[in-house]
C-alpha cells in the first residue's frame, strides 16, 4: 500500500512534467525564448571561438569608429571592439544570473518547506518575515548593498539574493502546505524517516517543480537588476565587458557616438526578453483559466 | 456581484459588534506589519553601515590624526558605545529627522533630503498618471475585442516593457527626441534661467511656477517633465495594462457574464458596464503597486535625466562613496516605498470583501 501510494505520486510527477514540457514547446512565444536563450548560453560558452578581437585589448588610435566591415558594431572610447565586448559580456550576465538563483531558491526553499511542513508559530514567524522582507524595495537595497560593501559579482549576487528570496518561501509554503496531510508522507513518518530527510527527501521533490517555474518568471528581471547595477559602477569592475556598465562608458558620447551605448543596451534588452518570453509562455500553460 | 453571492454573504454575516471588533484587529495586524517592516529598514541601514568597512571617525579626523584625536571622535559619534546602544541612537536620530552629516557637501542630509524628494515626488506622481491612464486604456481595449490587433500589440508592448533596461530607454529617448529631432528638451529640470528666479514654496516646480502666476516657467517645467515622465510611464503602462488585462479575463469568464451575453449584450456593455466596475478596485492596487515600481525606476531615470531628485541623490552619493547620504537616501527611498506598498495592501483588504478577515 505504502509503496503504490509512493510511486503513484512520483509516476504522476513524472508524467505532468513531460507534459508540462510539451506544453511548453507548444507555446510559440516559450519556444522563441528557449532558442534565444539557448544561443546565449552558447555565445558565453563559446566566447573566445566567436570573438573576432579580444575583448579588453585597447586599440588608441581605433578609438569611436562606427560600424563597419571590420568591426561590427564599432568600437569604444579606448578602440575596444564592441562586438567583442558584447560577446563576452554574455558571462558576467548569466554567472550573476545563476550565481543569483544558487542563493536565493535554497533559501527559499528552506525558509518555505519549514514553514509550511511544520505549521503553527513556526509558520506563522517565518511567513512575517518573508512578507517584510517582501515589502523591502530590492533595487535600492541591491543598490546600497553593493556601495557600501564594494563592487562585484559576489556582493552583487548577495545584494539580489537578500530580497528574492521571499517569493520562492512563499510558493514553497503553499506546496509544503498542501502535502502536509498526505498519506504517502504519514507512510514514510511511519517507516522512520524524519526530521531533514523526510523534508528534502520526500518534500522537496514534490515542491521543486513549482518553484523552478516560479524562478522561471523572475529571470528577466534578475537580468535587468544586474544591469542597473552595472550601469552605476557597481557590478563587475572593468576592464572585463559587462553590459550596464558598457551603456554606462557610452552615456558620455551618447549623442555623437550613439553606437557605444545602443549595442550593449540592446543586448541587455535581448537577454531579458528572452526570458521573459520563456516567463510568458510558462504562465499561460500554468493558468487554470487558459482556453 | 450576483445578487446570488452578495444574499449567500449577508445570510453568513457575523452581528456587528464582532465584525467592528474583528476590523478593529485586523486594521492592528496591517499596522504593526507597517511598523515592523520600517524597523526591518532601520535594521538592515545599520547594520550594513555597521559592517562598512569606511570609518566615520577616520573620516572626519583624516588620516594623519593622532591617537587620541581619532579616540575623541570616535566617542563623539558614539562609536565607542554597545551595538545596542548605537543603534538605539540611530533609531533616536533618524525618528528627529537626524540623518547626519554628508561626507561630500558636509551639509546636513536630512535638509538635502527634504530639498530633493519633491522632485522625485513629482516626476512619479506624473509619470503615475500618464502610466495609469494609457495602461488601463490599453487592458479595457484587449478586453474589448480579445486576441484581436490591439490585444497583441498590447502582449508586445508588456513584453518590451518588461525586458527594456530602463536607463537605456531614456538614453535612446534623449538622443532621438532631444538631439535629434529636436522635439524634447534636453536633461535636467528647469532651465537654468527659470531654476534662479523661482521662487520655491511646496518644492513642486508646476505647482509653484502657477502659484506664482509664470506661465513661461510653469511651461519650461513640464517641457522638462515630459520626457522622463514618459520613460517612467512606459515602465509602467507594460504591468498596468498587462495586470488589468487579466483581471478583466478573469471577469468575463464568471457566470454573470455568460448570463448577460445570452440577454444579448454587446461586449462593450459587458466589459464597461458590468466587469470593469467590478475590477476597479483591484485596478485601483495596481495602480498603487505600480508607483512603487516607479519609485524604483526614478533611480535610474533621474540619473539619465540629470533629474535632481532623490534617486539621483542616491547614486551621486555612491559616486562619491558618501556612506551617511548613500544610507539616508536607501531609508527615504525604502520608507516611501514600503509606506506606498502598505497602503495598496490595506486598499485591497478595504475593496476586496473577501479578502476581509
Amino acid at each position: 500500500m505504502t509503496l503504490a501510494n509512493i510511486e503513484a505520486a512520483t509516476t504522476q510527477t513524472s508524467a505532468s512534467s513531460r507534459r508540462a514540457l510539451r506544453s511548453v514547446l507548444a507555446s510559440k512565444t516559450a519556444t522563441i525564448g528557449i532558442i534565444l536563450i539557448a544561443l546565449l548560453l552558447l555565445t558565453a560558452a563559446l566566447a573566445p571561438v566567436l570573438a573576432p578581437y579580444d575583448p579588453i585589448a585597447q586599440d588608441i588610435n581605433n578609438r569611436l569608429l562606427p560600424p563597419s566591415d571590420a568591426h561590427w558594431l564599432g568600437t569604444d572610447g579606448f578602440g575596444r571592439d564592441m562586438l567583442s565586448r558584447i560577446i563576452f559580456g554574455t558571462r558576467p550576465s548569466l554567472g550573476l544570473l545563476a550565481l543569483v538563483i544558487a542563493t536565493s531558491l535554497p533559501i527559499g526553499l528552506i525558509v518555505g518547506i519549514s514553514a509550511g511542513f511544520t505549521g503553527g508559530w513556526v509558520e506563522r514567524v517565518l511567513m512575517r518575515f518573508t512578507d517584510i522582507v517582501m515589502a523591502f524595495p530590492q533595487l535600492v537595497l541591491a543598490l546600497a548593498f553593493v556601495a557600501i560593501l564594494g563592487p562585484g559579482l559576489v556582493n552583487s549576487a548577495l545584494a539580489l539574493t537578500l530580497t528574492g528570496w521571499p517569493a520562492y518561501a512563499r510558493q514553497a509554503r503553499t506546496e509544503a502546505a498542501a502535502i502536509r496531510q498526505s498519506d504517502f508522507l504519514a507512510a514514510a513518518q511511519m517507516g522512520g524517516i524524519r526530521g531533514a530527510r523526510l523534508l528534502f527527501g520526500h518534500v522537496l521533490p514534490l515542491v521543486l517543480p513549482s518553484a523552478i517555474i516560479r524562478v522561471a518568471l523572475d529571470l528577466g528581471g534578475i537580468i535587468l537588476a544586474a544591469a542597473a547595477l552595472g550601469f552605476l559602477g557597481l557590478g563587475v569592475q572593468p576592464p572585463t565587458p559587462e553590459w550596464g556598465a558598457m551603456v554606462s562608458d557610452g552615456t558620455k558620447v551618447i549623442f555623437d557616438q550613439w553606437w557605444v551605448a545602443a549595442a550593449p543596451g540592446a543586448a541587455i534588452l535581448i537577454a531579458s526578453l528572452a526570458f521573459n518570453l520563456l516567463a510568458d509562455g510558462l504562465r499561460d500553460i500554468l493558468d487554470p483559466r487558459r482556453d | 456581484m450576483s445578487s446570488n453571492a452578495s444574499s449567500a454573504i449577508t445570510a453568513t454575516r457575523r452581528p456587528l459588534g464582532r465584525r467592528v471588533v474583528d476590523s478593529g484587529r485586523a486594521f492592528a495586524v496591517w499596522f504593526g506589519t507597517f511598523l515592523l517592516t520600517l524597523f526591518g529598514l532601520l535594521v538592515i541601514t545599520f547594520a550594513l553601515g555597521l559592517t562598512s568597512a569606511a570609518d566615520p571617525a577616520l573620516h572626519r579626523v583624516g588620516e594623519h590624526a593622532s591617537e587620541a584625536v581619532y579616540q575623541q571622535a570616535r566617542h563623539n559619534f558614539g562609536l565607542d558605545q554597545p551595538i545596542p546602544v548605537r543603534f538605539a541612537n540611530y533609531v533616536w536620530g533618524v525618528l528627529h529627522g537626524d540623518f547626519g552629516i554628508s561626507w561630500s557637501s558636509s551639509r546636513s542630509i536630512s535638509e538635502d533630503l527634504a530639498r530633493v524628494f519633491p522632485a522625485t515626488v513629482e516626476l512619479a506622481v506624473v509619470a503615475i498618471i500618464f502610466g495609469a491612464t494609457i495602461g488601463i486604456a490599453l487592458g479595457l481595449a484587449s478586453a474589448l475585442k480579445p486576441r484581436g490587433l490591439v490585444d497583441n500589440i498590447l502582449r508586445l508592448v508588456s513584453l518590451v516593457g518588461y525586458s527594456v533596461p530602463i536607463f537605456w530607454l531614456g538614453l535612446l529617448m534623449l538622443l532621438i527626441f532631444y538631439a535629434t529631432l529636436h522635439w524634447a528638451v534636453g536633461p535636467g529640470r528647469l532651465d537654468d534661467i527659470v531654476q534662479y528666479t523661482i521662487t520655491w514654496h511646496t518644492g513642486f516646480a508646476l505647482i509653484d511656477t502657477l502659484w506664482a502666476g509664470d506661465w513661461a516657467s510653469f511651461v519650461d517645467a513640464l517641457a522638462h517633465l515630459v520626457l522622463p515622465a514618459s520613460v517612467l510611464a512606459f515602465y509602467a503602462i507594460a504591468g498596468i495594462s498587462r495586470l488589468t488585462r487579466a483581471a478583466l479575463f478573469a471577469e468575463l469568464g464568471k457566470d454573470y457574464v455568460t448570463a448577460a451575453r445570452a440577454r444579448g449584450a454587446t461586449q462593450w456593455q459587458i466589459v464597461m458596464g458590468e466587469a470593469f466596475p467590478n475590477v476597479a478596485g483591484v485596478v485601483v492596487t495596481i495602480v498603487a503597486l505600480s508607483f512603487t515600481v516607479l519609485l524604483e525606476g526614478a533611480i535610474l531615470t533621474e540619473t539619465v535625466f540629470a533629474w535632481p531628485g532623490l534617486g539621483r541623490y542616491l547614486t551621486a552619493a555612491i559616486f562619491v562613496a558618501d556612506m551617511p547620504a548613500i544610507l539616508g537616501a536607501t531609508l527615504v527611498i525604502g520608507a516611501s516605498f514600503v509606506t506606498v506598498n502598505a497602503i495598496a495592501d490595506l486598499l485591497t483588504k478595504l475593496i476586496d470583501p473577501r479578502l476581509r478577515t
